[in-house]
């Protein structure tokens, strides 16, 4: 799996609104304005994608293959037809993980210098 | 309100690359609908709309720059993968930008660019016209009466140039001043840069100037205390109030500087002595008809008036935008059309260049397509392409131009009222870009068009054969290519058999070995005779003791220096009528004038050392004049009076072009300097030394100099040259456009062959299979080649026939600057459509070749 690694990498670090959307499609498949909700209560409402930003993120990471649709639909009566589903990828998966490993070594690293996020 | 949300997201959305719009915009809409319902309150529909902006235009523009990324990414990977093509775009734009880059340069600066002054748009020249001479200068009393009998006019002024001699800063130095009556100056409107202007203030007092931006860093070295400084003009003492700034120029390019020209009671005694050029401004609203139809009204009034001296005399009004001369205008006009001719060409070679390409790279494009790339995005793709050819292209051209420009100043008539050179600037830039652009989509678009309609799969298939449609865009180019060819190689040829005649134009004197340079008497020492004559006595007594002087002569106005100075004749007795049938140039000489310009004396003798002041009145005039007066006589010992004195014919001598080698000239009437009366016609006052010699220029001036600053040392030498390079400036203007234009030729001829090789070659390879199936079906070699070269030569036969007519329209509009070459003249016409046809066999013949050895074995296993 050596060109995954290095197309892993390649993509690293992520955009903040790639990895929300990957975090929002971790436990469960969801449709566009459902990504944003989820992305907006995870963040306190501090990250509020629009639906041009969503899209143009979503286009990007389907052709990366980060994401894929989802042509199975729920039932016709639960569903705006126009609405489109999107689930997270095994190399999505890796990538967030990568990220989310890239994260953690960074805030380690600055642990170690003694920084704190509260203020003093 | 929803709905109307919704439809105002939806076209919205039209921002968006289509591509992305297609994909992903109903999910976009039901996106934004869903966030629409979770807003609420009154202020929802500003909110929605509000959000919907905010959300779609800097997306938008976002996924446009990723895609514009893309594709820079894409094409510049895929053109440095054909490197000899790529090269090959750029310097073929790069000749078509350069060429109009600096051909707009220049025509923006002499024919577009509003002149320099206050709302130029409302000033014109006035000019008195009669028969035969439609454009001349005012008299002092019929301007006196124009301005105050015409109603059109917002100010009115006139001016008129002579020389000053500047002495006491250096060397002294010989100015061409502009005398401005004291309105002349407000009518042009622009302020000066120092001090003032001359105004209506200075009605009482001539002893003020007004400097040129030039002369006053050149000979004050921009000193900024300089208004209120007395400067030496002629011996006398004026009084700086002013400089302008460097952009004015008025009424010429070679105005130093400016003083106050009082009209005294005295100039207003003779209505038939013009001298006085007009300058007005017309009232707001007014129109350049309306004016003339004024100026003609009264002009007509004048002429009941004084029906002696005003007869046949009308008055015409110019736009002075419109004053340069037809020739000035259509040298520039002719360059701007082969330039355009060149970007013509350039283009339709990379439009070629790009269809061929485009259908060597089907495969490529359509696994483009079958991966998903829309049709849109393709042509984008290859559009993206061109465009980066084409900027880089122009950024060659503008350096071409840039390097070309000074080369192109001098075709800028003298005559413009605007200083300085064309150049480079921002509005030259901005064209430029334009250029760019047009260029780029120009030869992108349609290939770019043509490869996206092209059906995915035949490509694929591998079988990709150019259509209907390609080949006829084909055949279009090709014959484009050959017409702008011939166009231009007509066009240049005209031009060159125009030049070559008027440098065989016998100018009437031998202009080898002869040095000029002009001693401008002024003030007391030319208005006196005795001062003047013991000026001149001196000089040329010296000049001729001189080792190697042949001959050495004083006279008033060298020909086509001085192309006017025009008398009316009569013969004694009979009413002075002042038109073209019987004016003649006159010219005030000493003895040896005509040896020293080697002007042939045909009867009689030349003027001698004893015809003086107080010794009978004679006169040497040209054959044309003699033959005028007297068609079947001899005139010597004739009899005819010019200002009022008759005088006796002594000789006869050839003609000289007084005017220049492409302008008829009136009859020439030559009289002893001596003979110029005191305080009177200072103008005539002989000024140009003529000297014919066997040493070379560099050893006589000196020697010269030294003598003239013996005789007075206050006075300055100006205007040296040899009488050769007089006679060449004549040609000079036409010499550069024609170098100018032969290069464009041989650019175009160039382009136009490798451009017609390479569409046939693309034409063979794209029929390769054709071809082999034709081999295989028994057909001879022969036939084939034949086949291909017809293919060929039936466009290039084409290509001539409309480049022919083109040209020949084109060269009937340049009538002006052929010189009497016939616009159909056939021996250029056909030698230029031989030169074409000739380069397109050239460029057929590799292609034809080609096509005989298509083996047919390997085009069919190929498919």
């Amino acid at each position: 799996m050596t060109t995954d690694r290095t197309e892993l990498e390649a993509l690293l670090p992520l955009p903040p609104a790639t990895f929300h959307i990957l975090l929002a499609l971790v436990d469960q498949e969801r449709h566009g304005y459902a990504i944003i909700q989820d992305v907006e209560e995870r963040t306190d409402g501090e990250l509020r994608l629009s639906a041009g930003t969503l899209y143009r993120s979503v286009a990007r990471m389907v052709e990366q293959g980060l994401i894929a649709e989802v042509l199975k639909r729920p039932a016709a009566r639960l569903d705006d037809e126009r609405r489109r589903y999107y689930r997270i990828t095994p190399f999505g998966t890796a990538v967030a993980r990568a990220e989310m490993a890239r994260l953690s070594q960074l805030v380690r690293l600055a642990r170690a210098r003694g920084l704190t996020p509260e203020t003093t | 309100m929803m709905r109307a949300l919704e439809r105002f997201y939806r076209v919205l959305l039209y921002l968006y690359p289509a591509s992305f719009r297609n994909e992903y915009g109903r999910a976009l809409t039901a996106t934004f609908v869903a966030r629409l319902r979770d807003m609420s309150g009154p202020a929802r529909p500003l909110l929605g709309a509000l959000a919907a902006v905010g959300d779609v235009v800097p997306n938008a523009i976002a996924a446009h720059w990723e895609i514009l990324r893309h594709d820079v990414r894409y094409a510049g990977r895929s053109l440095r993968a054909s490197p000899g093509f790529t090269l090959t775009a750029i310097l073929v734009i790069a000749l078509g930008v350069g060429a109009n880059t600096a051909a707009f340069s220049l025509a923006d600066f002499v024919l577009l660019r509003p002149l320099p002054f206050h709302e130029p748009d409302r000033l014109v020249d006035l000019w008195e016209s009669t028969p035969g001479y439609p454009r001349m200068e005012f008299s002092p009393a019929n301007y006196r009466d124009m301005k105050a009998m015409t109603h059109s006019f917002a100010a009115m002024g006139a001016y008129s140039d002579r020389t000053m001699n500047l002495v006491g800063t250096g060397e002294p130095r010989h100015l061409t001043v502009g005398i401005m009556t004291p309105h002349a100056m407000p009518v042009l409107g622009v302020p000066p840069l120092l001090g003032r202007a001359i105004t209506p203030e200075d009605s009482t007092n001539e002893q003020v100037v007004v400097l040129s931006y030039g002369l006053w860093q050149s000979q004050f070295g921009g000193d900024a205390g300089i208004v209120g400084r007395a400067v030496r003009l002629d011996g006398e003492p004026y009084s700086v109030i002013g400089v302008m700034p460097a952009a004015f120029a008025f009424p010429t390019r070679e105005i130093d500087a400016w003083v106050p020209f009082l009209l005294r009671e005295a100039f207003f005694a003779d209505r038939s002595d013009n001298f006085l050029s007009v300058v007005a401004r017309l009232r707001p609203g007014v129109t350049t008809e309306q004016a003339a139809t004024d100026v003609a009204a009264v002009a007509a009034r004048l002429e009941q008036l004084d029906p002696r001296a005003n007869e046949h005399t009308s008055a015409v009004v110019v736009d002075m935008r419109d004053e340069m001369s037809a020739r000035s205008r259509m040298l520039v006009l002719a360059l701007c059309g082969a330039a355009l001719c060149i970007l013509l060409l350039a283009c339709a070679n990379l439009a070629s260049l790009l269809l061929a390409r485009s259908a060597h790279r089907s495969r490529e494009l359509a696994v483009r397509a079958a991966l998903g790339a829309g049709r849109e995005r393709i042509v984008r793709q290859l559009v993206t392409e061109s465009m980066g050819l084409a900027l880089f292209g122009g950024i060659a051209g503008v350096a071409i131009a840039v390097a070309g420009v000074p080369v192109l100043a001098r075709l800028v008539p003298d005559s413009l009222p605007v200083s300085g050179q064309p150049s480079v600037d921002l509005r030259v830039l901005l064209a430029a870009g334009a250029l760019v652009l047009l260029t780029g989509l120009m030869f992108g678009v349609g290939p770019a068009v043509a490869a996206g309609r092209s059906r995915a799969l035949d490509a694929l298939r591998g079988g990709a054969r150019g259509g209907m449609r390609t080949q006829r865009l084909r055949a279009v180019l090709v014959t484009i290519e050959v017409a702008a060819c011939v166009v231009l190689l007509v066009s240049s040829g005209l031009l060159i058999r125009a030049v070559l005649r008027i440098q065989g134009t016998d100018p009437g004197f031998r202009a080898e070995g002869v040095l000029t340079l002009r001693t401008e008497l002024t003030g007391e020492k030319a208005a006196f005779g005795a001062q003047r004559v013991a000026f001149y006595d001196r000089v040329l007594q010296d000049v001729r003791a001189l080792p190697g002087v042949q001959n050495a002569a004083y006279m008033s106005g060298l020909p086509m220096v001085m192309g006017g100075g025009i008398w009316p004749t009569t013969i004694a007795g009979a009413p002075v009528v002042r038109d073209a049938s019987n004016t003649v140039g006159l010219r005030f000489v000493t003895p040896q004038y005509f040896a020293a310009m080697g002007i042939t004396l045909r009867a009689g003798r030349d003027i001698a050392d004893a015809d003086r002041r107080e010794s009978p009145p004679v006169a040497v005039v040209s054959e044309s004049f003699a033959k005028r007066m007297w068609p079947n006589e001899n005139a010597i010992g004739k009899q005819f009076t010019i200002i009022t004195i008759p005088r006796t014919i002594v000789g006869v001598v050839g003609n000289v072009r007084v005017r220049g080698l492409e302008r008829p000239s009136e009859p020439q009437v030559y009289l002893p300097a001596t003979q110029l009366p005191d305080g009177m016609m200072v103008f005539y006052a002989p000024k140009d030394l003529v000297v014919r010699s066997t040493v070379p220029a560099a050893t006589l001036l000196p020697a010269v100099r030294r003598i003239i600053a013996g005789a007075d040392p206050d006075q300055p030498i100006s205007d040296v040259r040899m009488l050769t390079e007089l006679v060449a400036s004549q040609t000079s203007s036409r010499v550069t456009q024609l170098r100018l234009l032969g290069m464009l030729a041989t650019i175009a001829l160039v382009i136009a062959g490798v451009g017609i090789h390479g569409l046939l070659a693309f034409a063979v390879s794209q029929r390769s299979r054709e071809l082999g199936v034709r081999r295989a079906l028994g057909e001879q070699v022969g036939s084939i080649v034949g086949r291909v070269m017809r293919e060929g030569l039936v466009l290039a036969a084409a290509g001539v026939a409309i480049g022919v007519f083109i040209a020949y329209l084109a060269a009937r509009a340049m009538g002006a600057l052929l010189a009497g070459v016939q616009p159909g003249d056939p021996l250029t016409i056909g030698l230029a459509a031989v030169l074409c046809f000739v380069t397109a066999v050239v460029g057929c013949v590799r292609p034809a070749v080609r096509a005989a050895s298509v083996d047919p074995i390997t085009v069919l296993r190929g498919d």
